[in-house]
């Protein structure tokens, strides 16, 4: 299969200097922050790509990027053939991708507007896409797209602030398929609700895909909400991908020490009498980031090369992995 | 009446009934609001109709003193007029003066701040320095300038019937920056939430997501501050008309009336200075005490 969205060495550097009169008088250096290094991915149709990491990583950078909140500095992203740079043109092509791709949020409670009404806010698309004009129409659609995430077509008449946290999010899925999109970008859709909400959420996220056939781009940082919704995973470490391969690979056998570090860090609920090895060391600072690979001041296998050469992804057998102590050769 | 009853069970008419002193001012806004309002249909006289109006009750004192006559009952002026209904028309003239302009510095304070807040940049940096430098003057600096100026540029004949809409410029003009700064700041703050990103992912148009989705959210504030400078405009307007560049004598407002009477002050005429000025106290108090109240009883944080 062909890929369906294709982000090719996307970088986003912020200006996160102090205002010009500042840099002049007190001579403050101009500085950039590096939230997105020459990250390359391909996400196939209809299947699931996690990215995780650590918080500062650089994962919903990478989510704000593809759905256009922010352009790429360098690199380019395409999505069904097209290039994601045209949508803040307002033509018709640049609309018809916006349709296409929708976003769900990671806090409910601020993602809806709250001084509108359920079926308002999941009208919008279709009001601003012009989808349907007829409001008699509109409504049969909201109630439809209510009844997919297991509201009733009632509760459109309520304001967010009468929902629970799991039905804010419900919402906001009914939102975001709206449009009727072909590609969802969940940003840790389910770190801000009670556990037993964030299984809920994900079957009907799970069950959505199966039946409208969705591609989804799903970050988290809680690996084992990635191991239940995803196809693929990829690491992201500092801005850059670290190792990037099929769910099965990267949870059985991971290659990076990182992606390593991470996976013994989680509590072994069978109680197998695994040691659990907690994550050692902090993210460094990514406005000073270690020269050569970023890993390399927590890394337990840190050879001489790490701290003068940055390692390439390289791919082999369709996991790729960045790392001079484990180049995927030796698989 | 859903509505109605909703507002009945709400926090804030909770904690209107709790406060005997906001209720009292309330009771006295309404009353001063309604006399003004009301004026041709409840005052005792017109003052402004020649045909009603007798020199031969020209500085009469208030009813209850010795010379004092039951048909005015709080004195008339040098020309035989009633002081409580010049009151009530001048209180008239005072709160359209007021109210218009507030609308105008809300409409101009609320437009350049959210534009300012959520486009940002330079067009932020530009209104804001503006902003800063119409602050640099006092605001009743700026008010005087513009309508004694101003007026000179009118026709002369034409003066006193445009001098209403030359001093609710000047005072609008001078009011916007509070409005702007407030909604600037507020839409900073609501353009970095979800829901404004997500109506951006939506294809929502820029305009559409700053009025449909911005604007509700900031407006609680500004409708605070609005009911506070209602006070503070009814202040200027008097302040200009004392200093004899508000409104003319023709169309008195309470400052022209305290400013004509003020002549009287040392030939024994206090009433036609006092009544006006105690009628301007008693509004600008009640519209401030509850503007007060709405401030604390919207703010979360002192519930």
């Amino acid at each position: 299969m062909s890929a369906f969205v294709t982000l090719n060495n996307v970088s986003k550097i912020f200006d996160v200097s102090a205002p010009w009169l500042n840099r002049v008088i007190e001579r403050k250096p101009q500085s950039f922050l590096h939230a997105v290094s020459d990250v390359s991915f391909d996400i196939r149709k209809g299947e699931t790509l996690a990215l995780v990491g650590e918080s500062g990583c650089g994962k919903s950078t990478v989510a704000r990027l593809i759905v256009g909140l922010y352009q790429p500095t360098k690199g380019s992203i395409t999505i069904d053939g097209k290039d994601m740079r045209i949508v803040d043109d307002t033509g018709a092509s640049s609309q018809a991708l916006r349709r296409k791709v929708q976003m769900i949020f990671q806090d409910p409670y601020a993602s809806l507007n709250p001084r509108w009404r359920v079926a308002d806010i999941v009208a919008e698309p279709i009001r601003t896409h012009k989808l349907l004009t007829d409001n008699a129409a509109i409504n049969k659609r909201v109630a439809e797209l209510l009844g997919y995430v297991k509201l009733t077509a009632k509760d459109g008449e309520k304001f967010p602030h009468q929902f629970s946290g799991g039905q804010r999010q419900r919402i906001s899925i009914a939102r975001a398929l709206a449009s009727n999109p072909e590609f969802l970008i969940c940003d840790e859709p389910t770190s801000a609700l009670d556990v037993s909400v964030q299984a809920q959420v994900l079957n009907l996220m799970k069950d959505l895909q199966r039946e409208m056939g969705l591609t989804y781009l799903f970050i988290s940082h809680n690996l084992q909400v990635v191991h239940h919704i995803s196809d693929r995973v990829g690491v992201m470490y500092l801005g850059r991908i670290v190792e990037i391969g099929d769910k099965k690979e990267v949870f059985g056998n991971p290659q990076h020490p990182y992606t390593r570090m991470l996976l013994d860090a989680i509590p072994d609920l069978k109680m197998t009498g695994k040691a659990r090895t907690p994550v050692a060391g902090e993210v460094p600072n990514p406005l000073n980031p270690p020269t050569g690979c970023a890993f390399n001041p927590r890394c337990p296998q840190k050879l001489a090369v790490c701290e003068q050469a940055r390692p390439q992804l390289v791919t082999f057998k369709g996991r790729a992995v960045a790392c001079h102590a484990n180049a995927p050769t030796s698989l | 009446m859903d509505t109605l009853n909703r507002f009945f069970d709400s926090d804030i008419w909770w904690s209107f009934k709790k406060s005997p002193l906001t209720v009292g001012a309330s009771v006295v806004a309404l009353i001063c609001i309604f006399g003004a309002l009301l004026a041709p249909v409840i005052a005792p006289h017109n003052p402004y109709d020649l045909a009603q109006i007798s020199l031969m009750n020209s500085n009469l004192p208030p009813s209850w003193m010795a010379e004092g006559q039951p048909a005015f009952p709080i004195g008339t002026d040098q020309q035989g007029r009633d002081i409580l209904s010049t009151i009530m028309y001048g209180s008239r003239v005072s709160l359209l003066v007021a109210v218009s302009a507030v609308v105008m510095s809300l409409f101009m304070g609320v437009t350049l701040g959210l534009i300012s807040g959520y486009v940002g940049g330079r067009l932020d940096s530009f209104i804001m320095r503006i902003a800063d430098i119409q602050l640099s003057f006092p605001s009743i600096l700026v008010a005087l300038l513009i309508s004694g100026v101003g007026r000179q540029f009118l026709p002369r004949d034409q003066q006193d019937s445009l001098a209403i809409y030359v001093i609710v410029f000047s005072i609008g003009l001078t009011g916007w920056v509070q409005y702007a700064r407030t909604v600037r700041g507020s839409a900073l703050v609501e353009k970095n939430k979800e829901y404004v990103q997500a109506a951006r992912v939506i294809g929502v148009s820029k305009w559409r997501i700053m009025v449909k989705h911005v604007l509700p959210n900031v407006l609680g504030p500004v409708l605070v501050i609005a009911t506070l400078n209602v006070a503070t405009a009814i202040l200027t307007e008097a302040t200009l008309s004392f200093l004899g560049v508000g409104m003319p004598a023709t169309q008195p407002s309470l400052g022209t009336l305290i400013n004509e009477g003020q002549n009287f002050l040392l030939s024994g005429e206090w009433w036609l200075t006092l009544f006006p000025g105690l009628a301007l106290v008693a509004m600008v108090m009640s519209v401030n005490l509850v503007g007060d109240w709405l401030r604390d009883a919207l703010n979360p944080k002192l519930r």
